[in-house]
């Protein structure tokens, strides 16, 4: 009998048919969305031809939203219930964003903060999933149809937790996401389709609120991003916010309230944007109190005050091209992404770094969305001539804790993704019958200075003899860059796994200040690993050694018992302290005192295995 | 699909040799990942999906494991049933031992002066070093056969791709 078919909802279109799919830029500042239509690639504008969204919900207290240029127009009189930039909230949980100046009336909640407005309590998740409703309207309107589905790009430099809060604020708007996409791989798509570029490509890509730099090599429709790093903390509005303070000091002024700060910043960004294509400004503005800000801004005095952030996008850059092991004489071309690029200080330092020119034939604003209408289309199935491959990778090492407080990298940065990497761990103690898991993410070497995944635990481990347990862990990393971890104890089965769903944010900060951190304080690093490994060995001895006193005490003399005793009670003494020189030198003092009993218990256990005992009961 | 029990190498139709042709290499990862990578197969079911999936992994992970000379060796030797016991033996000849004291003060000398050219022309030394060990590796496992003494060279190989990392580390402390 022929059973019927029955297709998944949404995923009616025949197979013949073009399946409607579009890529979302979701931005700090403004979000975007293109599609693919009869092999051209277009940005899909509003009933009023903007192509841009800007990123901003305003919420009404009978419930209601805005989206986009109406929510920014209430901005300025609402500043409390008008939230922008909400991607820098994604995956965060409140202290870590303690520190950034905003109106807004955060609350705390398990796993990500959330914003109390006139409409109700909201998430970041919830904010975003209306920006991104909002483009699903948009673009079912212009195509007239259901969508299959929709790429979103994301910063490549996003964690585990920022990259699944963006996945959930599609799921909410109602979106199926095909895939998640690095901003800079996206552009690099549009760019290396559009001009049939060959050779390698840098990537630098400054929007908003995020600084990410990738290294492309584009061979024969292949695109491999050779390394990615970047700064969560670096974007466009750190440029207006400095412009913004000087206004302040110039005018003399201090202690404004929201709707002035708003307005000022507001001013200072569109001073910033007009430094673009003139060699001086003004900003005009009147504040709630009737006080006037009248002042004439000049290029170069812009660029003066923002060179050091425009430094800072020249180390990320190094970085990457360290961990590609490449040189600027192995770049063929750099290409500009994000509104804040065109700076013109800015184009300037990145030319005289590569000593070359950059490319700037594609709009910097559009060029992410473009990229990832054109994968969009791929995945959806329409596929064209031009058949090309991505191979991305993992920005960020990721990793367990071991004993002692320290990380064992399991997948290191930079990996092409998908991957996966299995390790064997053992249990400390003798039956030990349960492991805890706590997965890292990170460069650095204790677990303190990595950001902190999720925890979870194997249980039902068969007592076994400290050591001689095998438990397997195993990290997988999908093709979206979202990690699961599994683990099995390989005797007899016993099985544990969790997708990882972080349950708390870091922050943007911690982020930055984790990789300079662990560029910097590689020494650091090696001391206190030298010391946790030592303590680690330490706590080991000490352990067996009174174990088996406590089992065979009567095959020593007093003697011999208080030498060994004074061992331990040495060796405990200096775990306390910080030396891991003086607590390798005790635990060698242990070792020795205690290696005549440890020669005896053996002789015993071969003699009570040959008549007939059970290895078990020696222990 | 694939096979998932053949080895790396033959998983990328390549000969199970140390001294293996890298630009075949990379042709074949590059053919090899663009037919399973799990977006040649995204609008597919979830059966197809989770099996492009492992695929993929696979190669990439044959990919990562046969680019790098010192992983290939290792692995190379691991088919062959030679352990290289980098965590249990840790024996080495005394002018080994001797040659790296030399390179762990010179590296030191030039972090305290902070002198990044002498540090990048230590790199430049060690790397050329590094080749020489990975010929005779090559000669030792595909020509001489002699496995134990490729497993001292493997671990030998261990320390100084080390020393190129802390090398490597103290520019960037320095730069940065």
């Amino acid at each position: 009998m022929a059973l019927l078919q029955i297709s998944e909802p949404g995923m009616f279109a025949a197979p013949h048919q073009h399946r409607l799919a579009v890529g979302i830029d979701l931005g700090t500042t403004n979000s975007l969305v293109a599609t693919v239509r009869s092999g051209v690639t277009t940005v899909l504008p509003d009933e009023d031809g903007h192509g841009l969204l800007p990123s901003v919900v305003h919420y009404a207290a009978d419930g209601t939203n805005v989206v986009g240029h109406a929510a920014q127009a209430l901005q300025n009189r609402d500043p409390a219930n008008t939230i922008v930039s909400v991607k820098r909230f994604m995956g965060r949980g409140l202290n870590d964003v303690a520190d950034l100046a905003s109106p807004y009336r955060f609350v705390d909640a398990p796993g990500m903060l959330q914003i109390k407005t006139a409409a109700g309590v909201k998430s970041p998740v919830e904010i975003s999933a209306d920006i991104l409703r909002s483009l699903k309207t948009r673009a079912e309107a212009a195509l007239g149809g259901e969508l299959v589905g929709a790429v979103i790009t994301v910063p490549a430099y996003f964690d585990d937790a920022q990259r699944q809060a963006t996945k959930d604020a599609a799921k909410l708007a109602g979106l199926n996401v095909l895939r998640l996409l690095n901003e800079p791989t996206a552009a690099a798509i549009a760019y290396g389709l559009d001009n049939g570029a060959e050779g390698t490509y840098v990537i630098f890509d400054l929007g908003g609120g995020t600084f990410d730099v990738s290294i492309l090599e584009l061979t024969r429709g292949v695109f491999e991003v050779r390394a990615t790093s970047g700064d969560t903390q670096l974007g466009g509005d750190d440029f207006d916010h400095r412009l913004y303070c000087w206004i302040l000091e110039k005018s003399g002024l201090s202690g404004l309230n929201d709707q002035d700060a708003r307005l000022l910043l507001t001013h200072a960004r569109e001073a910033k944007e007009a430094l673009t294509e003139h060699v001086s400004t003004r900003v005009s503005a009147i504040l709630s109190d009737g006080r006037a800000v009248d002042l004439e801004i000049p290029a170069h005095c812009f660029h003066t005050m923002t060179s050091h952030l425009v430094q800072k996008t020249i180390m990320p850059v190094r970085k990457a091209l360290r961990d590609a092991k490449l040189g600027i004489e192995n770049i063929k071309g750099v290409v500009l992404v994000g509104g804040a690029t065109r700076m013109p200080h800015l184009r300037h330092a990145v030319a005289e770094f590569f000593k070359q020119e950059p490319l700037t034939n594609l709009d910097p604003d559009k060029v992410v969305a473009l990229g990832a209408a054109m994968q969009a289309n791929v995945l959806a199935g329409n596929r064209g001539d031009d058949e090309w491959l991505l191979l991305d990778v993992i920005p960020l090492s990721l990793g367990l804790e071991t004993m002692g407080g320290l990380t064992e990298k399991i997948i290191p940065r930079n990996s092409t993704i998908p991957t996966a990497r299995a390790q064997e761990f053992t249990t400390f103690k003798d039956g030990q019958t349960a492991m805890a898991f706590h997965v890292l993410q990170g460069e650095r070497e204790l677990v303190a200075d990595c950001r902190s995944l999720a925890r979870f635990e194997l249980r039902g481990i068969p007592p076994m003899v400290a050591g001689s347990a095998r438990i397997r862990v195993t990290f997988q990393v999908d093709a979206d860059g979202l990690l699961s971890v599994s683990a099995r104890e390989q005797s007899t089965g016993v099985e544990a796994s969790i997708v990882v769903k972080p349950s708390y944010g870091l922050s943007d900060e911690e982020i930055s200040r984790m990789l300079t951190d662990s560029m910097q304080h590689a020494q650091d690093d090696k001391e206190a690993r030298k010391l946790a490994e030592a303590r680690v060995e330490a706590e080991s001895i000490l352990n067996a050694v009174r174990a088996a006193l406590d089992a065979d005490s009567q095959l020593l003399s007093e003697a011999e018992r208080a030498s060994i005793e004074a061992a331990i009670a040495a060796l405990q003494t200096q775990t306390a302290t910080s030396d891991a020189g003086a607590i390798t030198a005790a635990t060698e003092a242990l070792n020795q005192a205690s290696s005549d009993f440890a020669a005896r218990r053996m002789d015993v256990a071969v003699q009570k295995g040959l008549s007939g005992h059970t290895v078990e009961e020696i222990g | 699909m694939i096979d998932f029990t053949q080895s790396h190498f033959a998983l990328l139709g390549l000969p199970e040799v140390f001294a293996l042709d890298l630009r075949e290499l990379e042709q074949r990862y590059r053919a090899s990942v663009t037919e399973h990578h799990p977006d040649r197969h995204a609008a597919s079911d979830d059966a197809t999906k989770r099996l492009s999936l492992q695929a993929s992994t696979q190669i990439n992970e044959a990919w990562q494991t046969l680019k790098s000379p010192l992983n290939r060796a290792r692995y190379l030797l691991k088919l062959r049933g030679v352990d290289t016991q980098e965590d249990t033996n840790t024996a080495m000849p005394m002018d080994f031992l001797m040659n790296q004291m030399e390179w762990r003060e010179a590296i030191e000398e030039a972090c305290a002066n902070q002198n990044l050219d002498r540090l990048e022309e230590l790199s430049r030394e060690l790397r050329g070093e590094i080749e020489a060990h990975e010929s005779n590796l090559g000669a030792l496992i595909d020509t001489e056969h002699n496995y134990t003494d490729a497993a001292l060279a493997v671990r030998k190989l261990r320390f100084l791709e080390k020393l190129e990392e802390d090398i490597s580390d103290a520019i960037e402390t320095i730069m940065f």
